[in-house]
């Protein structure tokens, strides 16, 4: 099977580029988790991580468990500070409406992760 | 390598939003010293626990980074209230953590726990009402630097 690279994530039209990262940069899995401490020891190393927790730690957490994307499911957003630190580290952030669950079988559905 | 390196961070205890920063610098380093991954990861992650830690329950302190040939060793100390059960504090889920720090996704329990789990030795030294230094290994082959 095709590797599933991010851009095949950033185009999906659910979801709104917050901000973009290398487009052929490998995505590995999906992962849902909201407490940080347990995303920091469970989450693979170029991931999706869909959570609702939309705060400068979660930037901090993708950027250590060296997370690929982070997906900001039911309209959560970051500030434009973390936004910008996001970029500087090469890691992409989305939004979207959806509930975790449906954004995570979505990501799975299009890119068969 | 030869001397062992030696970085120091201030952490400060008011700051979420830093949070982690100590923690990211010393993850860049070790990179560009061509550390291998898998003993960044280690450390990043036993390092941010810790980091977090000191700026949720013991307003801050500081954060000592030595890296030899054989071994990153972190020493955090802080001036914070101690840890009364030592053993308690390390299983998962325990957790005191306030409801505004949890609502910023923290307290799951799993701090400590991933602290002992992601270093090759950890040693707690605590007193009550004066602080807590956490000593933590990650041993690096003689091929990793
Ligand atoms: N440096 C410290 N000073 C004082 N108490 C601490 C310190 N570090 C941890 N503790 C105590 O140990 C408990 C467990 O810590 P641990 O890191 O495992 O969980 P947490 O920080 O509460 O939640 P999580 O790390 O999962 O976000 C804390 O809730 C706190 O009571
Ligand atoms: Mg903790």
């Amino acid at each position: 099977m095709m590797p599933v690279k991010l851009k095949d994530i950033l185009e999906l039209p659910e979801c709104r580029t917050l901000v973009s990262a290398a487009p052929d940069r490998e995505v590995t899995k999906i992962f849902c988790c909201d407490l940080l401490s347990i995303a920091m020891s469970k989450a693979p190393a170029g991931c999706v991580w869909v959570t609702v927790m939309g705060n400068r730690n979660t930037l901090a957490v993708a950027s250590l468990a060296d997370a690929a994307c982070i997906v900001l499911a039911e309209g959560v957003s970051l500030d434009e500070g973390t936004l910008a630190k996001a970029g500087e580290e090469g890691i992409a952030v989305l939004s979207t409406e959806l509930p975790v669950f449906d954004i995570a079988l979505e990501i799975h559905e299009a890119g068969g992760l | 390598m030869g001397e062992p390196l030696i970085y120091t961070y201030d952490i400060d205890g008011e700051d979420f939003t830093r949070a982690g920063e100590a923690s990211s610098s010393v993850k860049n380093r070790l990179k560009m010293l061509g550390v291998d991954s898998a003993a960044i990861r280690k450390t990043a992650i036993a390092m941010y626990e810790g980091e977090i830690n000191m700026v949720i329950h013991a307003d801050g302190g500081t954060i000592t980074v030595i890296i030899s040939d054989d071994a990153i060793t972190m020493v955090l100390a802080d001036r914070g209230p101690g840890i009364p059960d030592i053993e308690k504090a390390m299983q998962e889920g325990y957790s005191t953590a306030r409801p505004e720090v949890r609502s910023l996704g923290f307290g799951a329990g799993m701090g400590l726990p991933n602290m002992k789990r992601f270093t090759d030795e950890m040693k707690i030294d605590t007193v009550i009402g004066q602080g807590t230094t956490i000593t933590m290994k990650v041993y690096l082959h003689s091929d990793g630097l």
